[in-house]
């Protein structure tokens, strides 16, 4: 049996997330054998089938380019992954949230469970994968005939792109008409992607307010880094909730992780505390992050960061 | 319209977890439970519809033990109407949930279903898709503004990134994020009177529904400890470790 990957894109882009999925899928491939194919649906997705042709270990990629599978809705997604699923016995996703929109769906109509966030593949059948916020790790066994799995990217190491795999369309359409697309704001932003950035830098509450996250954006730049924040800087509306790390926001691993004005609450690590250097900047010592840094530095962060901006 | 709104009793957020012994599982013997986070956003959204004069009834669900009924009791004295429990004290996986409250919504007939985006203990992120999947309906997930419009709801949804709005044909499905609302907290009186609103308790074979799992636990483990870091003096020092040491910059 073979192992089938969801693309992720966005823009006419292949997501880097993508990568990582294909590189857990190769873990399923030597426990079963088997080939990994990768599923691109959407709509002008040529670009996208291209790219995901490069990437190594991948034997063909299906495309379904059709205007019901723009912006991939959950129902019609899901109901081409349900056509699709009698030729494999894996099918993977990015922990994305278009991966966990339309996974579970594809689970439910199949009858089999779905397995969320793994983060690392044990055999065919058993996988790790974090539970109570990363609390603990749970290692769980399915004895459904197919495994509908979400892949938590900073798990797994991208794989390469010296690929050429053969491109086949996908003729099968759905009908849908139980959801409509209306529109889409994505936040502008010029830095890496949170999820995907080799070093991100983030603000709790400790910031004081949304105008002083300028104080993080030119100690971004010089480290190219992607810019974050605690649940607690969010919700007091310093910046977007996009920008949020944590259970309930982007899950990043870092090379290097520096808080700035974060206490440290259970949440909040949950989201990065698999990044390999963590730094932490705050004026209370007792601060639960300092227990979780790598490097701690207690002081005020309007002196500091200036200082650290210019000594970069 | 009637709207059904599924709560989970959790661990409280707050509490630090403790991995038993035997790594069967995560210990949970006297710690504090409470009504899943997500959950108590649905409530709310549920009770706002009402007050909105959109939502004619509320009614909460549940699937658990026993004293999941505190959590029902929660959600009435929050605002719900009457409330359903489905009461299993085994494991019951996301798929069975899913299959459960499918059921409640074939006997209620929802307008709308609203439960939260996931539950802070298993992390899974499910019941909600696979209730739509099962129900045949359409999903809104990770809701952060839901607009009720004759027979369609609009739902503004957070994905990567940012934004996106979907319409919906009624009945759906929505799941909520963190920031669609506010949660309320329950007054004295509220809770004094949900003790007397209707509660139906229900079991699995009632539904016609098999909990049992093909998904098996096989073990729960602390994750890796990080090792006890330093802290460093100066911005200098910080620079120079980061660079020389860490080898990071």
């Amino acid at each position: 049996m073979s192992i089938l990957v969801l693309a992720e894109h966005h823009d006419g882009q292949l997501a880097g997330a993508t990568a990582h999925v294909v590189a857990a899928a190769q873990k399923v491939k030597e426990a079963i054998g088997g080939d990994i194919d990768i599923l691109v649906a959407g709509e002008n997705v040529g670009a996208v089938a291209d790219a995901a042709a490069k990437l190594d270990g991948v034997s063909k990629v299906r495309v379904a380019d059709h205007a019901v599978y723009a912006h991939q809705l959950a129902e019609p997604l899901g109901a081409l992954l349900v056509e699709l699923a009698g030729d494999y016995s894996h099918i993977l996703a990015a922990a994305s949230t278009t991966g966990k929109n339309v996974l579970p769906r594809v689970a439910a109509l199949k009858d089999v469970s779905q397995i969320s966030e793994i983060v690392e593949v044990v055999d065919a059948d058993t996988f790790k994968r974090p539970i109570y916020a990363g609390n603990a790790i749970a290692t769980v066994k399915s004895a459904d005939s197919l495994k509908v799995i979400t892949v938590r990217s900073t798990g797994f190491d991208a794989v390469g792109e010296g690929n050429s795999a053969a491109i086949e369309s996908v003729d099968t359409v759905v009908e849908n008409s139980q959801s409509t697309f209306i529109k889409q704001e994505l936040a502008q932003s010029d830095r890496p992607e949170l999820a995907a950035a080799k070093v991100v830098i983030s603000g709790g509450r400790g910031m004081g307010s949304g105008e002083n996250f300028k104080l993080l954006d030119g100690i971004a730049d010089k480290l190219g880094a992607a810019i974050g924040a605690s649940r607690a800087a969010v919700d007091a509306g310093f910046v977007p909730n996009d920008m949020q790390v944590g259970q309930t926001g982007k899950i990043v691993a870092p090379v290097l992780y520096i808080a700035v004005g974060i206490s440290g609450a259970i949440q909040h690590l949950a989201g990065m505390k698999d990044s390999k250097v963590i730094v932490a900047i705050n004026k209370d010592e007792e601060a639960p992050i300092f227990q979780v840094a790598d490097y701690g530095l207690v002081g005020d962060l309007f002196e500091i960061l200036p200082e650290l901006e210019s000594k970069l | 319209m009637k709207v059904l709104v599924a709560v989970k009793r959790v661990i409280d957020y707050n509490v630090k977890i403790r991995v038993k012994a035997d790594h069967s599982d995560v210990d949970l013997t006297n710690v504090k439970m409470a009504m899943n986070p997500f959950c108590e956003i649905a409530v709310e959204e549920a009770v706002r519809l009402k007050e909105r004069g959109v939502a004619t009834e509320v009614v909460a669900v549940t699937v658990g033990p026993k004293a999941a009924q505190e959590q029902l009791r929660t959600a009435l004295a929050l605002g719900a109407d009457r409330a359903i429990h489905v009461e299993t004290e085994e494991r019951v996986e996301s798929l069975a949930a899913a299959k459960l409250l499918a059921k409640v919504v074939e006997e209620e007939q929802p307008g709308l279903v609203i439960l939260g985006k996931q539950a802070i203990d298993t992390d899974n992120n499910q019941t909600g898709q696979m209730l739509a999947a099962l129900a045949g309906l359409p999903q809104g997930t990770f809701a952060s503004e839901v607009v009720v419009d004759g027979d369609k709801v609009q739902v503004t949804r957070e994905i990567d990134g940012g934004l996106q709005t979907v319409e919906l044909t009624l009945p759906a499905i929505v799941t909520t994020d963190l920031r669609l609302n506010e949660p309320r907290y329950a007054k004295l009186p509220d809770i004094m009177k949900a003790k007397k609103k209707p509660l139906d308790v229900k079991s699995p074979a009632d539904l016609g529904v098999d909990v049992a799992s093909k998904l098996t636990l096989l073990k729960v483990e602390s994750p890796a400890e990080r090792k006890g870091g330093i802290k460093v003096g100066s911005v200098d020092e910080l620079v120079d470790k980061l660079k020389n040491e860490a080898k990071v910059l």
